[in-house]
């Protein structure tokens, strides 16, 4: 339970810490807040020769808001977006979304920007990338570049970052005007992984649906919007229409999601969940007016 | 920073941090976990180490105030943080003499009253972490005592005096708060 012999790099800029990445090849792996890495090099699962600690780059511990998005920098820890009012502000699904992650004791330490660099299916973050039409910013040897969220995951804990490329922030794009959100996920244990989780986004015009999307924890391989236009579209929630369509509603998350099962709970099980929450997701969505995308 | 080699040739890091008030130095592997930093190289044993990834939280320290988990930090990672451990408690600002002869915090002092704990193993973890909750939120009710120490494991009371604890922890970090501001002299209030 401890981890293999490691050669610790403190890269003090991105430039630097790019070129550690480039001469440690395959062999090198980023930590920054470590919460889910650490563990992971504790049981040996993994033994990289080179660890590039960047915790000590200037300049990526910034939440940025602009009209279109939510910056967050990769040195934001999770306990700092939560208690960003900012953030909260422009866009209220990072709350909603990121008290959920693990406990206290690991939001202080882990980071948002490397919670979607593991892409674990089961972490929050990643779902809320997808829901928010988000974008990656690396840096690799050759500068910067933008991947967009469907473009970087790739399968459960794989992503289409290069070895010597470093994820400096995340981008979570706004909704438009009239959106409201939710998180919900049910676990074990408060804190513990969400055994399925959704989050939605309701845009409302004149009083009716003009857009709805929800996307999943836990119960897709990698992060994926189920758009749900088709079936809200042009309903006023709370009436009957509303209520009946959230049955089609239910429907189509069964038809979307692909859960396994595992000793927590059985892939049916996960899939009920997974239709029941987007169900009270949207209620909630709806119902809550502090949860509305503030311009 | 880099010093010697262990006999395996691994590299050394001279590591300095500022441990409970006082600066702590010591010559370690990169891989050193700042619980086993702690625990072997400054012998401060109280901070316990249960299963080594996260899930327990025994091992939860303070690292600026704020609980992290040791065995998750590495203690390089460590360098220039303030840490505090379970054997930092006793000498906060609000501890008291107990009249078992201890310096205790509010919660040391609530944990004992209320035998929130058995065999003691995931208490260190407990109390920092609940030390650090109730400068957050001083007046928890008994669901939010709950999920503030939902990242906790004990494997011996139910949890139900643990609650308690925290609630009367936070009863007598009020009275004691409540006492300092009667000390004081009219000069010092204003």
């Amino acid at each position: 339970m401890k981890p293999a012999p490691f050669v610790h790099h403190a890269p003090r800029s991105v430039d630097e810490a790019v070129e550690v990445l480039a001469q440690a090849g395959h062999d090198g792996k980023v930590l920054a807040g470590g919460q889910s890495l650490v563990p992971v090099l504790n049981m040996r699962l993994a033994s990289p020769g080179h660890l590039v600690d960047v915790n000590g780059i200037p300049g990526l511990d910034g939440i940025d808001v602009s009209p279109d998005a939510v910056r967050v920098g990769a040195l934001v820890r999770h306990r700092g977006l939560e208690r960003s009012d900012a953030a909260a502000a422009a866009l209220p699904l990072l709350r909603q979304a990121v008290v959920n992650v693990a406990h206290p004791a690991i939001r202080n330490r882990g980071t948002t920007v490397g919670s979607l660099a593991h892409a674990d299916p089961a972490g929050e973050m990643p779902s809320v990338l997808a829901l928010t039409d988000g974008v990656i910013e690396a840096v690799g040897p050759d500068g910067a570049r933008e991947i967009p969220w469907d473009a970087f995951f790739l399968g459960p804990l794989e992503t289409s970052l290069e070895h010597d490329e470093l994820v400096v922030a995340a981008r979570f794009g706004r909704f438009p005007q009239g959106t409201r959100t939710a998180f919900a996920e049910s676990a074990r244990r408060h804190g513990d992984y969400a055994l399925a989780g959704v989050g939605v986004a309701v845009t409302l015009a004149d009083g009716v649906v003009s857009a709805a999307r929800a996307s999943f924890v836990s119960v897709t391989p990698v992060p994926s919007v189920l758009d749900l236009g088709e079936i809200l579209g042009g309903l006023e929630p709370g009436t009957d229409a509303w209520v009946s369509a959230l049955d089609a509603v239910a429907d189509a998350v069964d038809e979307h999601v692909d859960p396994d099962g595992d000793i927590h709970a059985a892939a049916g099980y996960r899939r009920m969940l997974a239709a029941e929450l987007t169900r009270r997701t949207l209620t909630a969505a709806v119902t809550d007016g502090s949860s509305e995308d503030r311009r | 920073m880099t010093d010697t080699t262990t006999s395996a040739g691994e590299q050394l890091h001279e590591v300095t941090i500022r441990v409970n008030g006082v600066s702590r130095t010591a010559s370690v592997p990169a891989r050193r976990l700042l619980s086993d930093f702690l625990r072997h190289d400054l012998r401060l044993t109280g901070t316990h180490v249960g299963c080594e990834h996260g899930v327990c939280g025994a091992c939860t320290v303070l690292v600026d105030g704020e609980p992290m988990r040791s065995c998750l930090m590495f203690a390089v990672s460590a360098q220039a943080h303030e840490v505090t451990t379970v054997e930092g408690l006793c000498t906060a600002p609000d501890a008291r003499l107990a009249p078992t002869g201890e310096s205790m915090n509010p919660v040391q002092q609530a944990f004992s009253e209320c035998h929130g704990l058995q065999c003691g193993f995931c208490t260190p973890g407990f109390l920092t972490t609940v030390t650090a909750y109730l400068e957050e939120n001083p007046t928890p009710t008994s669901e939010e005592a709950r999920e503030a120490i939902s990242g906790n494991l004990c494997r011996c009371t139910g949890y139900q005096n643990i609650v308690k604890s925290v609630l009367r922890a936070a009863e007598i970090k009020a009275e004691r708060a409540d006492e300092a501001a009667a000390r004081q002299t009219p000069e010092e209030r204003a």
